[in-house]
């Protein structure tokens, strides 16, 4: 474990008006590191994920990629920063192709391609995430879980250093499954440092180096994905107090 | 002192007109450019009354008032809702509705010309002096400042202290949980759109006892209301009366220490400032 | 350039070419008059879209920018050469489009559209202000050599330039970028585009074009005055040429604009008291009934045929 940090969270705080959504959260990922972010729904992990992409600045507190402070900045500068991410709720661009959606990736990040070298290069992700069939087709045409992978796709185009995966695993069968953890497993081994979000155990158990509990906005625990999640705390945060 | 007073007489009777769009525009979800033409047309039928029937252009809100609360509820019924229903989302129907509410203000313009020509109207009503602090004010300005006060206030009572005023509420903050506890949404933008309306044709009678107006002036009145609703924050009742008020003493004190044909650049300038200072509105609360 | 694009740009520098040749015809008075102003329509509606086609954004401005042109020429003929007034008069565009919008387009749409509503508005007070305070006089004459023939010549010339820089602008860096905006400007900053830049740049252009416009157009008043070259009507015409042919292609406004400019001057002769009117009216019936245009409607057309004949 000498890989260095690459992402560091620290006491982030955010408001919507009178709700704390997020609570003095601290945390750190490291290089090569898939770093699982769990908790019950509405417990603030699509809102640490918004904070670390710049969809939101933080209340209070900060957030360094590299030792370089990104949470003031604009969410365009994060992105040409190198990190990446996918929408809980899919955001593909309907009125581009499929092809075009994960180009959009490739040219104004920090690869900054243009024309063919784009193409080929967005090319080779649809590839990747298994979606090479459908190239040229209409957003129009695609399944939700086909949405999904392009979305991924789009944001390996832009080859992020830090990856945040927003529910991504949601809704895959048993096989899909399969083939998307090791997808995402393949990522890490390039030296890509992710940060899931997800609600699949088995997904959380194979993939994650290590897990941030939220409840509430708060931590609640944090450390190998076996210990944390038979931790009573984390127990009684997913089931209710009389389970515990 | 003179420009002070007159400012804020000016300024209680824009907060009126200000209260018709934020209804419409903050409950309803409806940027209604055609605004302004239904605050002419509630100041041509207080100018008929005045000029044909011989009787007080506030009788004219007898017929104008509910006149336009169902001319309002029709143009929503059957124009506007067909848009909200065909938009994917909200900048859809904002775009939609901004060029529909335009078109409807170009055929209500070229309606009134067909029927009141194209010159100016105007009449004299209590067109007489009237003590404040020992200077004198026109009294129709006084009289069109406590008539819109009066209104205003059933206004906010009827919001802050009804049921259907909160439901009023409630949509403004979000329609889609609105949804969810049992209020009918489509129904209620429609009551709030088609109150808006009669509210600002009300705003027309006020303002035409002591402005000159003509077929084509509404869209003056419709950019000085969404000054007025973009200043105060919208949907924000209190701070709309508060940036009329401040529209209504800088239009004054341009009038009459600078020259009265540049109370538009006046408003435009206080538009300009608070898009680059304060655009969530004067007590609006910084998103992020 | 792929070999469609070739033979594209040949069929247009084509077209270009013999359009030039129309004030030769025998008895082109009317002829020409008709095409100046469809010549001018086109070049402002098209780089209305330019703008507004991607980013949706509505800008009424086009008035106040066509004003702004005219009377550059105007305040300029006689002391400056009129080459020089055209690159003031788009520079003046420039300008006042960058300040308008470095104050609005950071903002949501609406905002904008507001703001550009009562821009030429806003400007004809003031210059009336400035004319009658500092110059004593209601309006401008303007006196010079320059016929409607080369008016003409200098609107093809524009319009040839503005589908040049649509062209070139789509396939660059910059429209893609639009592209992505106008579908989710959420994406586009995650993708790291910078929206802002992107859209002023697009409306800056849109800008320039139509202050030059209006200063192409001066000498053909002979007499300005605020009413005349801030007319709000301007704004709206544009708007509805372009919506009507279908903004999100670069030849959509001039499908918009050719029956609409020739039915206008109809409506203008038999019904001057009702434009108002009707201009609200054909606003609506596009808004409700064909709102991506008549190339829309094409396009879609189009694609029910090829799905047909495919699965046929
Ligand atoms: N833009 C916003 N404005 C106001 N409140 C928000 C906003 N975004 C999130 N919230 C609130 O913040 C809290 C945390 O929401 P968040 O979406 O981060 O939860 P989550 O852990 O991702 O839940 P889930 O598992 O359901 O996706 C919720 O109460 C939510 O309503
Ligand atoms: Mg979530």
């Amino acid at each position: 474990m000498a890989e260095r940090t690459v992402l560091d969270v620290q006491s982030v705080v955010k408001r919507f008006g009178g709700l704390l959504a997020v609570d003095q959260l601290s945390f750190a990922v490291r290089q090569n590191e898939v770093l699982g972010l769990i908790g019950p729904n509405g417990s603030g992990k699509t809102t640490v994920l918004n904070l670390i992409s710049g969809v939101f600045k933080p209340t209070t507190g900060d957030i360094y990629l590299d030792d370089r402070l990104i949470s003031d900045r604009p969410a365009r500068h994060i992105a040409r920063a190198g990190v990446g991410r996918t929408f809980q709720l899919v955001r593909i661009l309907p009125s581009l192709t499929v092809l075009e959606n994960v180009m959009a990736g490739a040219v104004f990040g920090h690869k900054r391609l243009w024309g063919r070298e784009a193409r080929k290069y967005a090319e080779r992700q649809l590839e990747r995430v298994g979606m090479a069939h459908a190239m040229g087709m209409a957003t129009a045409a695609l399944t939700y879980i086909d949405e999904k992978r392009v979305e991924l796709a789009r944001a390996l185009a832009s080859d992020p250093r830090v990856l945040l995966l927003d529910e991504w695993l949601a809704g895959l069968n048993p096989t899909e499954l399969q083939t998307g953890i090791a997808l995402i497993r393949s990522l890490r081994e390039e030296g890509r440092s992710i940060v899931l979000v997800e609600h699949v155990m088995d997904a959380i158990r194979s993939l994650c180096d290590r897990c941030v509990v939220m409840s509430g906005g708060v931590k609640i625990a944090e450390g190998a994905p076996a210990e944390t999640l038979a931790d009573r705390e984390v127990i009684r945060a997913y089931l209710g107090d009389e389970d515990a | 002192m003179d420009i002070l007073i007159t400012g804020i007489l000016l300024g209680a009777t824009y907060s009126l007109i200000a209260m018709g769009l934020t209804l419409q525009y903050g409950v309803a979800r409806i940027m209604n450019l055609a605004n302004g033409e239904m605050l002419v047309a509630g100041a041509f039928g207080a100018f008929w009354v005045f000029t044909a029937q011989q009787a007080s252009p506030f009788a004219a809100a007898l017929v104008v008032v509910p006149g336009a609360f169902a001319l309002n509820w029709l143009i929503y019924r059957y124009l506007l809702r067909p848009l909200v229903r065909r938009a994917k989302n909200r900048g859809m129907l904002e775009v939609d509705s901004i060029l529909a509410t335009f078109g409807m203000s170009f055929v209500l313009v070229g309606i009134m010309l067909m029927v009141f020509g194209g010159g100016y109207f105007t009449y004299s009503y209590l067109a007489e002096p009237f003590e404040i602090l020992g200077s004198p004010f026109a009294l129709n300005r006084v009289v069109a400042c406590l008539v819109a006060v009066a209104i205003s206030g059933l206004l906010y009572w009827g919001l802050n202290g009804t049921r259907t005023g909160m439901a009023l509420r409630a949509l403004a903050v979000d329609p889609a949980a609105a949804g969810l506890v049992a209020i009918d949404v489509p129904r209620m933008s429609a009551f709030s759109f088609a109150l808006g309306g009669a509210v600002t044709a009300a705003g027309g009678i006020v303002l035409s006892t002591f402005l000159t107006m003509d077929a084509s002036i509404g869209v003056v009145f419709t950019m000085k209301a969404l000054i007025i609703v973009i200043m105060g924050g919208v949907g924000d009742v209190r701070g709309a009366i508060v940036a009329a008020v401040i529209l209504g003493l800088a239009e004054t004190a341009v009038a009459s220490l600078i020259d009265p044909g540049l109370t538009l650049a006046a408003a435009y300038l206080l538009f300009v400032l608070v898009l680059l200072l304060r655009p969530e509105g004067l007590f609006g609360r910084r998103q992020s | 350039m792929s070999r469609a694009e070739i033979r594209s740009l040949t069929l247009a520098a084509a077209a270009f070419a013999l359009l030039a040749f129309l004030p030769f015809l025998k008895d082109s008075g009317y002829l020409l008059s008709v095409s100046v102003s469809i010549a001018m329509y086109t070049v402002l509606a098209t780089s209305w879209a330019l703008f507004s086609g991607p980013t949706h954004y509505i800008s009424l401005a086009t008035a106040a920018f066509y004003g702004l042109g005219a009377y550059v020429v105007a305040a300029g003929i006689g002391a400056i050469s009129y080459p020089l007034l055209l690159a003031l008069a788009g520079t003046a565009g420039a300008v006042l489009a960058l300040a308008v919008g470095v104050t609005t387009l950071r903002l949501t749409g609406v905002y904008f559209v507001i703001f550009t509503l009562g821009l030429a508005e806003l400007i004809r007070q003031v210059v009336t202000w400035v004319q009658n305070n500092l110059t004593g006089s209601r309006g401008m004459y303007v006196f010079t050599e320059i016929t409607e023939r080369i008016i003409y010549w200098e609107l093809l010339g524009l319009a040839a330039l503005v589908y040049l820089v649509g062209w070139l602008v789509a396939r660059s860096r910059l429209g893609f970028a639009l592209h992505i905006i106008g579908n989710d400007e959420l994406v586009a900053a995650h993708v790291g585009i910078n929206s802002a830049a992107a859209k002023l740049i697009l409306f800056v252009i849109s800008g320039v074009f139509a202050a030059v416009v209006g200063a192409v157009m001066a000498p053909r008043y002979t007499y300005i005055e605020p009413s005349i070259v801030y007319s709000p009507e301007l704004s709206f015409q544009v708007v509805i040429m372009a919506l009507l042919g279908g903004a999100h292609r670069l030849w959509g406004p001039l499908v918009g604009v050719i029956p609409f400019a020739l039915l206008w001057e109809l409506i203008a002769a038999r019904f001057p008291t009702q434009t108002v009117l009707l201009l609200g009216v054909a606003f609506l019936l596009i808004v409700y009934l064909i709102p991506h245009g008549v190339v829309g409607r094409i396009e879609f057309a189009l694609e029910r045929l090829r799905w047909g004949t495919r699965r046929g």
